[in-house]
C-alpha cells in the first residue's frame, strides 16, 4: 500500500509541477514577444471582458501580484477553466471537448493496438528465436527510426495517393457530394473508419515495432532465468514453458510503456495534422498559425495529465502482476 | 549397492558451440546410476560436471550441443535412449520419472507465482485425472514432507526464507515420485545449519521413497558422507570413478588425491593441507595429452601427449577380490609405472 | 571490433558518412542557391524533369538545391541536441547512481517527471513566441531541445551506474581511498560508454524529429533552409492534397535515412551492450535448432583436440 501512496505522491508532484510549468512558461518569455502575442490579440475580434481576462491569465495588464494571479489560476483549473482561445474565441475547455474525443479514439484504439498486438508478436518470436525476425528487422529498424509525421507524411503518399485505398483528409466525409450527419449511424461510422485507418495505421506502424522488439528482448532475457528451464523439466507442455517466461517478460515491458507513452502520444498529435484529422493535434497546428496561446497551452496542460493517468494506469496494473511490487509496502 | 541399473551414460560428448568455434565441454562420460543409490559429480567448477547433468537430460541451454554417446534410461516402460527421444517423450519422462534441483532455489521459482500452483502444475501435466482437490491435497502432502506447513501453499517465494525456498524446490522434484532426482549444488546457497537439516531429510526420503540421486557438487568431503559412489571430473573428462569408501581412503588419481588433501580430515591423523598447485585449464585451451598434467606431481613423460582413457587400475590389486567397481584415468595405473605411496594405498589397511 | 563487422552496421554507418559530407558539402554542390528561383511569375510547382531533378515548388525554387543546402543545420542541430542531452544525463544518472540516497530520489523524480512530459509541446510552447533571430542560432535550438531529451538517458545510465557501483573493482577502488571523481571518471565512465552511445542515437534521432517537425509546423523559422522549412512549405501550400509529392516527399525521405542509418549504427553497439540477445543465433547458420529444453544431438560433428575417429554419421537434428 505505501507503494501505491508514493507513486501516488509521484502523480500529485508530476501533475502540479506541470501545472506551474505551465503558469510560468507564459511570464519566463522574453517580455516583448509575449507583447507581440498579446498586440495580435488586441486586434483579434475580442470583448473588452475577455481580453481583461487574457491579460490577467498572463500578468501583463493587471496589477495584480504573481502569487494572486497564480492562484487565480490554479483555481480557474479546478473549475475546468483553461482561458480563452484568442482565435476561436471560444473556451478552451469547450474546443478541447469537441476535438478530444476524436483523438481518444484514434491515438486509444491505435496504440492499444499496437501495444497487444506487438506485445503478443514479442512472446513469439522471443520464443521461436527462429530467424523470423532477421528478416523482420529492417522493416521494423525503418518504422522506429524515422519520425511519426514523416512516416505520416509517407503512409499518406503511398496508401492515400497513390495507392487510393483510404482517405487521407479529415476525420470524416466532407466533401460536396457527402451527406453524413455526424452520430451514431451506418454510413458516419464507415466513413470515419475510413478515414481514421491511416493515421492509425501510422501511429501502430511506427510504435509496433517497438513492442515487439521490447518484448523479444525481454522473453530473451528471461527465458535465461532458471524458473523458465524448471517449468521445461517438469515436462509441462510448450504453451505453458512460453507462459511462464512471459508472464515474467511482461512486467518490464509494462515499465517501457509508461515510459515511452508520452512519445507516442506526441507522435499520434503531430500525426492528426499530417492527415488533417480533426483531433487535438490539428487544434495545435491551429494554434500555432493563429498564435493562439492560450490554446496551446491548453492543450499542452490536457495532454500532460493524460500521459500522466496511463502512467498511474501502469503503475497499477505492474503492482497487481508482480506480488514482489505489493510486498515492497 | 548393486542395484540395477536406471541411468547409463556411454561416451557422452558435449561441446559448446558448432563448428570451428565449438568448444568441447564434456569428454567420453560413462556412468551408471542404480536404482535408489546417490553418484556423487564432484570437480573443480568448469570441470563439466553440470554441463553432463543437464546434458543427461537434455535441458542444457544453447550454445550446448551433445555430440556423441547415449543415455539410457530404465524406466516402468522400458529402455529407453533420451538423445534419441523426441520432445514429446522427452515430457512424458520429465519430472514424472527425472526431476532436477537447482542450484539457487531462489531463481529456479518462478517469482510470481505462488508455491501450490508450482507444486501442481506438473500434477496437471503428467496426472490428466486427478482433481483440484487431489493436486492440492498432494501440495499439502508435499509440503509436509519436507517440514513445512500448508499455510505456506498461498505464499510467494519471495515470502519464504533461503532455506524454504530450497526445501519447496525438493518437494516439487519428489511430487511425481521420480526414479531420479538431479541435484546441482543443491545447498550451496545455504548456511552450514540449514544445509545440513536440508541433506539428513533429504538421505531420509530417499531410503523412504528409494529413488536414486545424482549429486553435483564441488565439496567433495560432502559427497564422501552423502554418496555411494562418487565420479571426479576434471577439464570435461571423468578422471575416477569408485565408491565413495574406496575413493576417500584409496585414491587412485593424483587429481583426486589434491582434492582430497584440500580439505581437513575430521577424524584420524593430521595431514598438511596441500592443495592443487595452479589452476584448471580453460577449455579452449585444454593441454595436449592428459588435461592434468601441467599440475600433476607424477607426471610422466607421455602424460604430455596421450590421453589416458578411464580403466580399471592394474595395480595395485584390490585386497577384498572383489571386481573393483573403480576406475580411473591415469598412465600411473595401467600397469608396468611405479605407482607413488599415496595412490598405491589399499582399503582397510592404514594409510 | 566484433560489432563492426556486422553488414547493418556498416551499411549504416556508410549511409551516415554520405549523409554527413552531403550536409557538409550540399550547399556547394547545389546547382543552385537555396534561394534561387527560376521564374518570379508562375505560381505552379513543376513536377521533376530535366532541369529540375526534383521540380521545383511554388515560388520557383529549385527544390534538389534545397534539399542538398536543408541538411547542414538540420543534422547540426540534431547532432548538437544529442551532444548535449548526453552530457545532461551523464550528469545526472551517474550522480543518481553514484552518490544514491535522497540525491537519487530527487534526481529520479526529476527523470521520471521529464519523461513523462510531452518535449515536443513544450517545445512548442516555448519557442513560439521568440523571435526569429533567436530560433535561427543553433547552439540555442540544440540545447533547449536537448532540454526535454535527457530523460531518458539519465535513467538508463543510472540504472548501468548502480549496477557498476557494485561492482568489486569499484569496491576496491573505494576501499583503497581512490577519490570519488577519480572513481567515477576512470572506473565508471569507461564502462558507460557503449550505453552512452547508444543514448546518443536515440537522442539524435529524436533530435531530428523535433527539429524538423517544429520547422514544417513553423513554430521556428531558420534563418538558412531546412528539410523542415520545405516541408513547411509544402504543408501550408496543400502539397499533399495537390499532389505535389516532390515537394515533401525528398526531405521527408531524407530524415527517414538519417533515422535509419543511426538506428542501423545502433545495432553494432547493442551486440556489444547485450551480446545475449543476438548470440543465440550463431548455431542456427549451421542448420541447429536450439530450443529450450531440447538440446541438440549431433553425433557427427567433432572438433577439439579430442577428435571422435572418422566414422561419419549422418548430421541427425534433436528434433524429428
Amino acid at each position: 500500500m505505501r507503494t501505491l501512496l508514493r507513486r501516488l505522491g509521484f502523480y500529485l508532484l508530476a501533475g502540479f509541477a506541470a501545472v506551474t510549468l505551465n503558469f510560468f512558461l507564459a511570464r519566463l518569455l522574453p517580455g516583448s514577444a509575449l507583447q507581440n502575442a498579446l498586440a495580435k490579440l488586441r486586434g483579434a475580434n475580442l470583448d473588452p471582458a475577455a481580453i481583461r481576462a487574457l491579460e490577467a491569465q498572463y500578468g501583463t495588464g493587471a496589477d495584480h501580484s504573481l502569487p494572486s494571479q497564480y492562484l487565480t489560476y490554479l483555481s480557474g483549473l479546478l473549475h475546468g477553466d483553461l482561458g480563452l482561445s484568442t482565435s476561436q474565441s471560444a473556451p478552451v475547455s469547450s474546443i478541447l471537448g469537441s476535438t478530444l474525443p476524436w483523438t481518444l479514439g484514434l491515438v486509444g484504439t491505435a496504440t492499444a493496438l499496437a501495444f497487444v498486438v506487438g506485445t503478443l508478436a514479442g512472446i513469439v518470436v522471443g520464443w521461436k528465436r527462429n530467424g523470423l525476425l532477421d528478416g523482420l528487422l529492417p522493416a521494423a529498424t525503418f518504422f522506429q527510426s524515422v519520425p511519426y509525421f514523416i512516416l505520416a507524411f509517407l503512409v499518406m503518399m503511398t496508401l492515400g495517393y497513390f495507392g487510393g485505398f483510404f482517405p487521407y483528409q479529415n476525420g470524416y466525409d466532407i466533401g460536396r457530394h457527402a451527406h453524413l450527419t455526424p452520430g451514431w449511424n451506418g454510413p458516419f461510422v464507415t466513413s470515419v473508419i475510413e478515414h481514421g485507418t491511416l493515421p492509425a495505421l501510422t501511429v501502430v506502424l511506427a510504435s509496433l515495432a517497438g513492442w515487439v522488439i521490447g518484448m523479444r528482448n525481454m522473453m530473451i532475457t528471461t527465458m535465461d532465468e532458471d524458473y523458465v528451464l524448471v517449468a521445461a523439466a517438469k515436462g509441462l507442455p510448450q504453451w505453458r514453458v512460453a507462459a511462464v517466461a512471459a508472464r515474467n517478460a511482461i512486467l518490464p515491458t509494462i515499465s517501457n510503456f509508461a515510459l515511452s507513452i508520452s512519445l507516442v502520444v506526441t507522435g499520434s498529435l503531430v500525426t492528426e495534422i499530417v492527415f488533417t484529422y480533426p483531433g487535438v493535434g490539428w487544434q495545435i497546428y491551429q494554434a500555432i498559425l493563429t498564435g493562439d496561446y492560450p490554446l496551446l497551452q491548453g492543450i499542452l496542460l490536457v495532454v500532460v495529465f493524460t500521459v500522466l493517468a496511463v502512467n498511474l494506469v501502469a503503475d497499477l496494473a505492474y503492482v497487481a502482476l508482480d506480488p514482489r511490487a505489493r510486498k515492497e509496502a | 549397492m548393486t542395484g540395477e541399473p536406471v541411468l547409463e551414460v556411454r561416451d557422452l560428448c558435449v561441446d559448446y558451440g558448432v563448428g570451428p568455434g565449438g568448444v568441447r565441454a564434456v569428454t567420453d562420460a560413462t556412468l551408471t546410476l542404480r536404482r535408489g543409490e546417490v553418484l556423487g559429480l564432484a570437480g573443480e567448477s568448469g570441470s563439466g560436471k553440470s554441463t553432463l547433468a543437464y546434458a543427461v537430460t537434455r535441458l542444457l541451454r544453447a550454445p550446448g550441443v551433445i555430440t556423441g554417446g547415449e543415455v539410457r534410461f530404465h524406466g516402468p516402460d522400458g529402455v529407453l535412449d533420451l538423445l534419441e527421444a523426441d520432445a514429446a517423450t522427452l515430457r512424458r519422462v520429465r519430472w514424472d520419472q527425472i526431476s532436477v534441483v537447482f542450484q539457487s532455489a531462489m531463481h529456479a521459482l518462478n517469482p510470481v507465482a505462488r508455491i501450490d500452483a508450482q507444486l501442481t502444475d506438473a500434477l496437471r501435466a503428467h496426472r490428466a485425472r486427478l482433481g483440484a482437490a487431489e493436486r492440492r491435497e498432494r501440495a499439502v502432502e508435499l509440503l509436509r514432507l519436507v517440514g513445512i506447513g500448508e499455510e505456506r501453499l498461498r505464499s510467494y517465494p519471495h515470502e519464504l526464507s533461503g532455506g524454504m525456498r530450497q526445501r519447496v524446490m525438493i518437494a516439487m522434484a519428489l511430487a511425481l515420485e521420480p526414479r531420479v532426482v538431479i541435484m546441482d549444488e543443491p545447498t550451496t546457497a545455504l548456511d552450514v545449519v540449514t544445509q545440513r537439516e536440508i541433506l539428513d531429510e533429504l538421505m531420509q526420503l530417499k531410503d523412504r521413497l528409494g529413488f536414486a540421486i545424482v549429486f553435483i557438487t564441488h565439496d567433495l568431503s560432502l559427497l564422501i558422507e552423502l554418496a555411494d559412489t562418487i565420479a571426479i571430473m576434471y577439464a570435461g573428462r571423468i578422471v575416477e570413478l569408485a565408491d565413495a569408501q574406496r575413493l576417500f581412503h584409496s585414491p587412485r588419481h593424483p587429481y583426486t588425491l589434491g582434492l582430497l588433501n584440500s580439505f581437513p580430515a575430521l577424524h584420524g591423523e593430521r595431514v598438511r593441507m596441500e592443495g592443487i598447485p595452479g589452476s584448471p585449464p580453460a577449455l579452449t585451451a585444454l593441454p595436449a595429452g592428459c588435461a592434468f598434467h601441467p599440475r600433476c606431481p607424477f607426471a610422466l613423460a607421455r602424460c604430455a601427449h596421450d590421453v589416458p582413457r578411464l580403466t580399471e587400475p592394474a595395480e595395485p590389486a584390490e585386497p577384498d577380490g572383489a571386481p573393483a567397481a573403480r576406475s580411473a584415468a591415469c598412465w600411473l595405473h595401467t600397469g608396468g609405472e611405479h605407482v607413488p605411496a599415496p595412490l598405491a594405498r589399499v582399503l582397510g589397511s592404514t594409510p | 571490433m566484433r560489432a563492426l563487422r556486422s553488414p547493418k552496421v556498416l551499411a549504416g554507418s556508410a549511409l551516415l558518412l554520405v549523409l554527413l559530407l552531403l550536409a557538409v558539402v550540399g550547399p556547394l554542390i547545389a546547382p543552385h542557391s537555396a534561394d534561387w528561383q527560376a521564374d518570379r511569375t508562375s505560381g505552379l510547382p513543376l513536377a521533376p524533369s530535366g532541369r529540375f531533378w526534383l521540380g521545383t515548388d511554388q515560388q520557383q525554387h529549385d527544390l534538389f538545391s534545397r534539399l542538398l543546402t536543408g541538411g547542414r543545420d538540420t543534422l547540426l542541430i540534431s547532432f548538437l541536441a544529442g551532444l548535449f542531452a548526453c552530457a545532461l544525463s551523464v550528469v545526472v544518472g551517474v550522480t543518481a547512481g553514484f552518490v544514491g540516497g535522497l540525491v537519487d530520489d530527487l534526481l529520479s523524480a526529476l527523470a521520471n517527471i521529464f519523461l513523462a512530459l510531452p518535449g515536443l509541446l513544450i517545445l512548442m510552447v516555448i519557442m513560439k513566441p521568440l523571435p526569429p533571430s533567436e530560433t535561427s542560432d543553433p547552439l540555442l535550438i540544440g540545447s533547449v531541445i536537448a532540454l526535454t531529451a535527457w530523460a531518458w538517458g539519465a535513467r538508463v545510465l543510472r540504472a548501468q551506474t548502480l549496477a557498476l557501483r557494485a561492482a568489486d573493482y569499484v569496491e576496491a577502488a573505494r576501499v583503497i581511498g581512490e577519490r570519488t571523481w577519480r572513481i567515477i571518471l576512470f572506473e565508471v565512465v569507461p564502462n558507460l560508454l557503449p550505453i552512452l552511445a547508444s543514448a546518443f542515437i536515440f537522442t539524435v534521432i529524436y533530435g531530428i524529429g523535433t527539429y524538423t517537425a517544429l520547422a514544417w509546423l513553423g513554430v521556428i523559422s531558420p534563418a538558412s533552409v531546412t528539410w523542415g522549412t520545405v516541408l513547411n512549405e509544402a504543408q501550408s501550400s496543400g502539397a499533399a492534397v495537390n499532389g505535389y509529392w516532390w515537394w515533401y516527399l525528398p526531405p521527408a525521405l531524407a530524415v527517414a535515412l538519417v533515422g535509419i542509418a543511426l538506428a542501423l549504427v545502433n545495432f553494432g553497439i547493442d551486440e556489444v551492450i547485450n551480446p545475449r540477445l543476438t548470440s543465440a543465433r550463431t548455431g542456427r547458420a549451421r542448420g541447429v535448432v536450439f530450443r529450450l529444453g531440447l538440446t541438440p544431438v549431433l553425433k557427427s560433428a567433432a572438433p577439439g583436440p579430442a577428435a571422435a575417429p572418422s566414422n561419419p554419421v549422418p548430421l541427425k537434428e534433436a528434433q524429428p
